[in-house]
């Protein structure tokens, strides 16, 4: 049965196609149904997935399905194939699953434009293209069996962000913002490339299928192969990782990316395509432990990112921002579990961050809906009274990232901080502690400032409406989700972990070592206690004293400006930029055009004129002609004969 | 005394076109017989020979022979299904425009027909006479199918310079083989290799057979300085005939070119491949310098045919099984690209032109978009960049001349790539960036109003005065371009579907 697995890609697929080509004929609500439900169909195959993997013993639940051969240049042999094991299965769910909620409550959303004018179908039948493209590039991404076809999903997803990022592109900033990711994104991906290539040029002889399995099979057996080149490829990978997942240093893109709409900032750059670094780095996860030293410093981007992150996440006012700035601190928070060999715990983070991240913008674009597009959480105040539904789901949210007690953030959360406390990481663990308590901070805030206390913005309040069922009901069950979602890796339970026992026991790092039951259940008390002071804090500030905030923010001024700023990395960027682009424009005008320009073109009016002087030999003689081929023949005689009296 | 036992199942592809051809010209003569049911009977008849095709290269065991004149090998029925891809294309192009420029529909079916029934025996001969009359049977049929367009001057003279040049040419190669007998005493590949094997007697007399060879052939296939026919007979022939010839010819041709010097000449490799190398770099050189100033389509395209008949021979002069499957891909890949591309100027030309204008070009992505986007892919994949077709099939041609140490010929190979990237991505520009001079006002409401998804068969070309409107695109020329588009682009992603396939099959010339 698992080898019926190809039919994942089949109805995104077919309903992307048929949304294409008849998508403004469908009409409105009707190419979006047909997108979700196409969606909808992938997540039932991927369910057949994991339960066909579930009914396997658990040493064999590695199953590859060769669709086709894909490339074949001497070694190089890349198949299209996929891969399918417990990890692979769990992306697929969490993106199928997610990704359909998120193409449901999108049918009512995208019904009306940026400018809350309706959006005419031709463009909501395409936003539905985008949208199952993104589902099928990002299912081939975690489904490849080699890191080829991996890459091939890599920079599907990458081109899905772009033009869904793009989406209202008659806004200049939105256009902007759609090329600066991309742009970003090319950074880290030229790192992929290198990191393959560099690969493939220590094993090609060995796997030149580039399959994971091959690879794993390859470090097992001969590792000296790759020992070589182990650090460089990891560190490429890890640039490549902080591209797509929004990390120190290539995290900016990430908070621009709020200028697409709402979903798709729910599914894509929160809950699935910003997640598939942390994927990938899972699954190299054997190289990465080969490489030694890779792994320290991918815990230490990790918890640098998740620290500055939530510190920049608390001075921002615009509810997406606050919530893109949130998604990097928690991507900071599985690389951090990647790091010190929490592959499981990282995992499990990444699940439920999908459940209660994607939950979150959601809740959030339904209060965008309800205020005709305002953000700005100072204009709001109130709202649950006028939108009920929203405020509860998002209380859930909120507080399921803030690692609330017994919801699902509080256990992915404190996993990853048990994992690093046993790592004997403690400088990290408490930048992981300090960071959860800035986390239940901004959760709450966000939670305080638009839904409790006055309006702040009578007329905004007084139009406020609450959301169609289409769009509240996949925020009940994201909030479902973010309650229970713990429950996949109970500590003292751990089915996850059970689950993914085997990619664990790939390398030495990643063994589970379970501490005394007493350190572990103190951690976990910790981790509450920072979590309910962190609301606790964010309840003196936001409710109770107003003006505590303002004071506080008085008193540490510089520190808040340069986290107001994002650290100025923005600014290092554009001044970077503008040097390389003087340093261009010297090349441009100086090097280029006045030297090389110069003998290129001398060189194409060469080739030009010979070719004139070429064609003017077709002169229309047939006799001419026959005399060439007579020329021709003479020469090639020649040479025959000189070679055979040579020869002799 | 008994009677040669004749496996004529060796030849079955051949027979079914050649009693399709047969059938064509008897319907023709019936009256009433209409120009659908001609084209259907030939489009089946190719169909079904390209399926037997098939069959015999599943068959297992030994490759059926008849007698030592022709063999029904992988090789010889790869190369019968590129022609069958050209043929099947050149048919569905002809079915409009030929009815427009002769009353003789019938025969002109019936000529291309037999014209495929030649070219299949080319890759099945192993008999220098069977590749003498297969070479004979193609050539008069295209002589006939490049003057088809009576009421156009040019047409004619594209006829006559062909037949008066292919005659001479056929006469060398004739020569050639009769020198190739008298060195080896014998017209079987096999039997001329087993001659030779020993060390030849007269090697003058086989060299100067060898180099007549090469000039027979690489006058089929166009080679410098043997090419000069083609930049007037293809711009000169109708354009399905243009189509047609320039991919399936270069097939058969190359089909033959490849079992004879590698099954039968085999131990004078050393010195033919040198021979072919400098021809090819000349020939690649030359190609696509003359085709960078060209400002018609099919003129354009026929040096670009030039030029790649010099890739395709880069795979030759590797000489090794590896070269020689390239070549087979490569030739795929170009029947499908290039027989698109020219199906593309047949659905842009206009009754009574004789070559079609570049500048022509201007703005069809917002006229005929689908159009526009096939020409794309064409050109693309022409230059070589993935993942069309026509990538893989100059990878591989490349890779196998590097394998076998023909580095500087790959050298050059790549430098005119880039080179061609010129011309070909002009065409590209002038479709998506230039403004129709003419057409301005009219294109841009167009615009405005509809950059709709593609839609196949959008007729919307602008009047203008003065000048006849191209023909509005039929359902034929579109399901070609279609069908030719599909090809090169399947081929580009799935290329490893072909390569085991083709692998396997050039072993047999060995």
């Amino acid at each position: 049965m698992l080898d019926y697995a190809w039919l994942i890609f089949v109805p995104p697929l077919a309903a992307l196609l048929v949304n294409a080509f008849f998508g403004r004929r469908l009409g409105k609500p009707a190419a979006g149904y047909l997108g979700a439900v196409a969606v909808g169909l992938s997540f039932l195959v991927a369910l057949g997935i994991f339960f066909g993997l579930l009914g396997l013993p658990a040493e064999e639940r590695s199953h590859t399905v060769t669709l086709w051969s894909w490339i074949h240049i001497g070694n190089f042999r890349p198949d299209f194939a996929l891969l399918l094991d417990p990890l692979s299965s769990l992306m697929a769910l969490v993106v199928t699953g997610v990704g359909f909620l998120i193409h449901v409550y999108s049918v009512e959303y995208m019904k009306l434009d940026d400018e809350h004018h309706q959006l005419d179908a031709r463009r909501y039948a395409r936003y539905f293209v985008f949208l199952n493209f993104f589902i099928v590039a990002m299912l081939i991404l975690v489904l490849a069996n080699n890191l080829v076809l991996l890459y091939l999903g890599w920079e599907g997803v990458g081109l899905a962000s772009y033009l869904l990022i793009g989406f209202w592109f008659h806004k200049p900033s939105a256009a902007d913002a759609g090329k600066k990711a991309f742009l970003v994104n090319r950074v880290g991906d030229f790192g992929m490339a290198v990191a393959i290539m560099l690969i493939f040029a220590a094993v090609g002889a060995q796997a030149g299928s580039l399959a994971f399995t091959d690879l794993y099979r390859v470090i097992q057996q001969s590792a000296p192969l790759l020992a070589g080149v182990a650090s460089t490829v990891t560190l490429l990978l890890l640039l490549a990782a902080t591209g797509k997942s929004a990390q120190i240093p290539l995290w900016v893109w990430l908070p621009d990316a709020m200028e697409g709409p709402t979903p798709v900032s729910a599914l894509i750059h929160a809950a699935t395509m910003v997640t598939a670094g942390v994927y990938m780095t899972v699954r190299m996860s054997p190289l990465f432990e080969l490489a030694g030293n890779t792994l320290t410093w991918v815990a230490w981007v990790g918890a640098l990112t998740a620290l500055m992150a939530a510190t920049i996440a608390l001075t921002k006012t615009d509810l997406k921002r606050i919530l893109a700035y949130s998604t990097i601190s928690q991507l900071g928070y599985m690389f951090l579990g990647v790091g010190v060999g929490g592959y499981v715990a990282a995992m499990f983070h990444l699940t439920t961050h999908a459940f209660f991240k994607a939950l979150l913008f959601l809740a959030a674009g339904s209060v965008m809906h309800a205020l005709h597009g305002e953000l700005d959480i100072n204009k709001m105040g109130g709202l649950r009274a006028k939108l009920p539904t929203t405020y509860r789901t998002f209380l859930i949210g909120a507080a399921a990232l803030a690692g609330f007690p017994l919801l699902s953030g509080f256990f992915s959360k404190d996993a990853i901080l048990v994992a690093t406390f046993e790592h004997h990481a403690y400088l990290l663990y408490a930048i992981g502690l300090v960071t959860a308590l800035l986390t239940a901070v901004y959760s709450f805030k966000m939670v305080f400032v638009p839904f409790w206390g006055q309006p702040r913005d009578r007329k905004l309040f007084d139009h406020a409406h609450e959301s169609p069922a289409l769009m509240t009901l996949p925020l009940w069950v994201l909030a479902a989700l973010s309650v229970v979602g713990g429950l996949v890796n109970l500590p003292f339970v751990a089915t996850l972990e059970h689950w993914l026992e085997k990619l664990v026991a790939l390398g030495p790092v990643g063994k589970p070592e379970h501490p005394a039951l007493a350190v572990e259940l103190a951690l976990l008390a910790v981790s509450a206690l920072v979590a309910l002071g962190g609301i606790w804090l964010a309840y003196r500030a936001y409710v109770q004293q107003p003006d505590l905030a303002v004071r506080i923010r008085e008193r540490i001024k510089p520190l808040h400006t340069l986290a107001a700023n994002g650290y100025y990395f923005d600014w290092a960027y554009n001044k970077l930029v503008e040097g390389l682009w003087a340093f261009s424009r010297f090349l441009a005008g100086a090097v280029d055009q006045q030297s090389i320009d110069a003998a290129v073109n001398g060189l194409a009016r060469a080739f030009g004129w010979l070719g004139s002087r070429t064609s003017r030999l077709e002169t229309g003689l047939v006799s001419l002609y026959a005399l060439s081929l007579f020329v021709g023949l003479v020469v090639v005689l020649g040479y025959f004969l000189a070679t055979a009296i040579i020869g002799r | 005394m008994t009677l040669p036992t004749l496996d004529l199942v060796v030849l079955l592809p051949q027979l079914i076109v050649l009693t399709a051809a047969l059938l064509v010209l008897v319907v023709d003569g019936l009256s009433g017989a209409r120009s659908w049911l001609l084209a259907g009977i030939s489009l089946v008849a190719l169909l079904a020979a390209g399926a037997a095709a098939i069959w015999l290269s599943l068959q297992p065991g030994e490759p059926r022979r008849l007698q030592a004149m022709a063999v029904a090998d992988g090789f010889a029925l790869l190369f019968d299904v590129v022609i069958v891809v050209a043929a099947v294309l050149g048919v569905l192009l002809a079915y409009q425009s030929i009815p427009r420029i002769s009353q003789q529909v019938g025969s002109y079916y019936a000529l291309l027909l037999l014209a495929v029934v030649g070219m299949m025996t080319m890759g099945a001969a192993l008999d220098l006479i069977v590749v003498f009359l297969a070479l004979e049977i193609l050539s008069l049929a295209l002589y006939i199918l490049a003057g088809f367009n009576r009421s156009e001057p040019r047409s004619a003279e594209a006829s006559l310079k062909y037949f008066l040049l292919g005659a001479f040419a056929s006469a060398f190669f004739l020569y050639g083989a009769a020198l190739v007998y008298g060195a080896t005493a014998s017209l079987n590949l096999e039997a001329i290799a087993a001659a030779l094997a020993g060390g030849s007697r007269s090697p003058a007399m086989l060299y100067l057979g060898i180099a007549l060879l090469i000039v027979g052939f690489g006058f089929k296939v166009a080679l410098v300085p043997f090419h000069m026919w083609t930049p007037d007979v293809y711009p000169g022939a109708p354009t399905p005939v243009t189509a047609f010839m320039s991919a399936a010819t270069k097939a058969a041709a190359f089909a033959a070119f490849l079992r004879l010097f590698l099954t039968a000449l085999p131990t004078a490799q050393p010195t033919w491949s040198w021979a072919l190398a400098v021809l090819a770099a000349v020939t690649m050189t030359l190609g696509n310098v003359a085709a960078l100033r060209q400002r018609e389509l099919k003129r354009m395209l026929a040096y670009s045919s030039i030029a790649h008949a010099g890739y395709a021979a880069v795979g030759l002069v590797a000489g090794t099984a590896q070269g020689a499957g390239a070549v087979l891909f490569y030739l795929l890949a170009y029947a499908f690209m290039n027989v698109g591309a020219f199906g593309v100027v047949a659905a842009l030309e206009r009754a009574g032109e004789y070559d079609v204008a570049r500048g022509r070009l201007a703005g069809l992505s917002e006229r005929q978009p689908a159009l526009a986007a096939a020409m794309a892919i064409f050109m693309f994949s022409l230059t070589g960049i993935p993942p069309f077709a026509g990538f893989f099939g100059k990878l591989y041609v490349f890779g196998a001349a590097v394998a076998a140490g023909w580095g500087w010929l790959v050298v050059i190979g790549v430098i005119n790539s880039v080179i061609s990237a010129y011309y070909y991505l002009q065409v590209t520009v002038e479709m998506y960036f230039a403004a129709p001079a003419a057409e301005a006002p009219a294109a841009a409401a167009a615009g405005k109003k509809g950059r709709a998804v593609a839609k196949a068969a959008a007729p919307s070309p602008a009047p203008e005065e003065g000048k006849a409107a191209p023909a509005p695109l039929s359902r034929a020329t579109a399901a070609a371009v279609l069908a030719a588009a599909l090809g090169t682009v399947l081929i580009g992603v799935l290329p490893a579907l072909l390569t085991g396939w083709i692998a396997q099959a050039v072993q047999g010339i060995f």
